[in-house]
């Protein structure tokens, strides 16, 4: 047994390990942190299948803010999560459940193992026509020239993601300071990491978005990054979110999927449809359409982390 | 001189690898939560740090070896941070 495969096993027991946990944990917090720990094992098991793209989108997406989205979440049901417990759901429906979940697993399984070889890909004809875009990583040309409307579609989501969790406020608060008034916690330590790390974030955040032309690394990734940082800022109580009223606040959201409709319905007009880029100006529009994402997806991610305004303005 | 960055990375990833084994004997073994977290960060550090230091040389380039380093040197931040802040909870509870 070579060392490689042991390694792999080694991996493939963790993420398995680790999703058990997650579902088997009797409290919502230990499911949470077991949630994390399975995206960050799953991560590594996308490096080691060569797509580092999908596992730094994993590891900061998946694990880290969806993460920290379950955390607030499980903060604020508190009693309640120890309540559910006890009310178990009916043994009918508890069957159910298992039954299905193991006939999806089952069909996963089965399509997996009858998959045709090669499987039908259509990497080739991107990896082939990838020098139109003047791109040098695969994943970023197909994410916004080929598929750019799944891309496009996200940001939108993002921002429908932001109304909803407005949409909750309590009348009373409506146009204040989204999140709790009073910072959670004012620790020394927390006061100090925050002051030095978001410098460095803030750095590899841009650098993530910049290299996504040509390493893995992207709009997504780099957006993530960048929100992490403010939020640890205001974890600290080094900064405040400005209210939801603020029109500035607004457009920093819908500015990414502006620009890339905007830019999406040039193609209409210069180009072969909308989304289309004209080919003189394909790089520079897409290096355009990314670095306003970014800035959608950091300044949403932000406000979904932070919650709704819970006091009056 | 490939030999011997070969070996010096085989001792310094072991050495790494028994710290993190330390940390985590301590961190099931140890009776209360601040002695838990001692062991655990510190000896956690002490373990990515080697293992770090061992992987430098096979990094292949000068700025390969200094992000190993950032990591490092994050890493060590975020965990001095989380071990005060779980710390400081511990003992508000305990008084």
């Amino acid at each position: 047994m070579s060392a490689t495969l042991l390694i792999d096993l080694a991996l493939a027991f963790s993420v398995l390990a680790a999703a058990l946990w997650t579902v088997a944990a009797r409290r919502a917090f230990e499911a949470v942190v077991g949630f994390v720990a399975f995206g960050l094992v799953l991560s590594l098991a996308w490096v080691r299948l060569g797509t580092v793209d999908v596992a730094l989108t994993e590891a900061a997406v998946g694990a880290g803010a969806s993460g920290v989205l379950l955390l607030g979440a499980t903060a604020r049901l508190g009693a309640q999560t120890l309540a559910e417990v006890r009310d178990q759901p009916a043994m009918a429906l508890r069957i159910a459940t298992g039954f299905f979940c193991a006939l999806l697993a089952v069909a996963l399984g089965w399509t997996l193992l009858n998959l045709g070889d090669p499987a039908p890909s259509l990497a080739p004809l991107a990896a082939a026509n990838l020098a139109a875009t003047e791109l040098g990583n695969p994943v970023s040309g197909v994410l916004l020239a080929w598929r750019a409307l799944d891309t496009l579609l996200e940001a939108v989501v993002l921002v429908l993601a932001v109304i909803g969790v407005w949409s909750v406020a309590p009348d009373g608060a409506w146009g204040g300071i989204p999140g709790d008034i009073q910072p959670p916690r004012r620790d020394p330590a927390l006061r100090l990491a925050a002051q030095i790390i978001p410098p460095i974030g803030v750095v590899i955040g841009v650098h993530l978005v910049w290299t996504g032309a040509e390493a893995p690394g992207g709009a997504f990734q780099g957006g993530t990054v960048l929100a992490a940082m403010w939020v640890l800022a205001w974890m600290a109580g080094l900064v405040r979110p400005p209210a939801v009223s603020s029109r500035r606040l607004r457009v920093w959201v819908i500015l990414g999927p502006i620009v890339f409709i905007a830019i999406g319905l040039l193609g209409s007009f210069l180009a072969d449809g909308f989304l289309a880029y004209p080919a003189a100006f394909t790089k520079p529009l897409i290096l355009l359409v990314e670095a306003a994402l970014t800035f959608s997806i950091a300044v949403a991610l932000v406000l979904l982390l932070v919650g709704p305004p819970k006091a009056a303005p | 001189m490939s030999l011997l960055a070969d070996a010096f990375t085989v001792l310094a990833v072991l050495a790494g690898l028994f710290f993190l084994a330390a940390g985590t004997l301590g961190l099931l073994r140890f009776p209360d939560t601040l002695s838990r977290l001692h062991a655990l960060t510190k000896a956690d550090g002490l373990g990515l740090g080697l293992i770090v230091l061992g992987l430098m040389p096979q990094a292949g380039s000068l700025l390969g070896a200094l992000k190993l380093l950032l990591v490092w040197a994050l890493a060590m931040l975020a965990g001095a941070t989380v071990g005060q802040m779980i710390a400081r909870i511990a003992r508000r509870e305990s008084q």
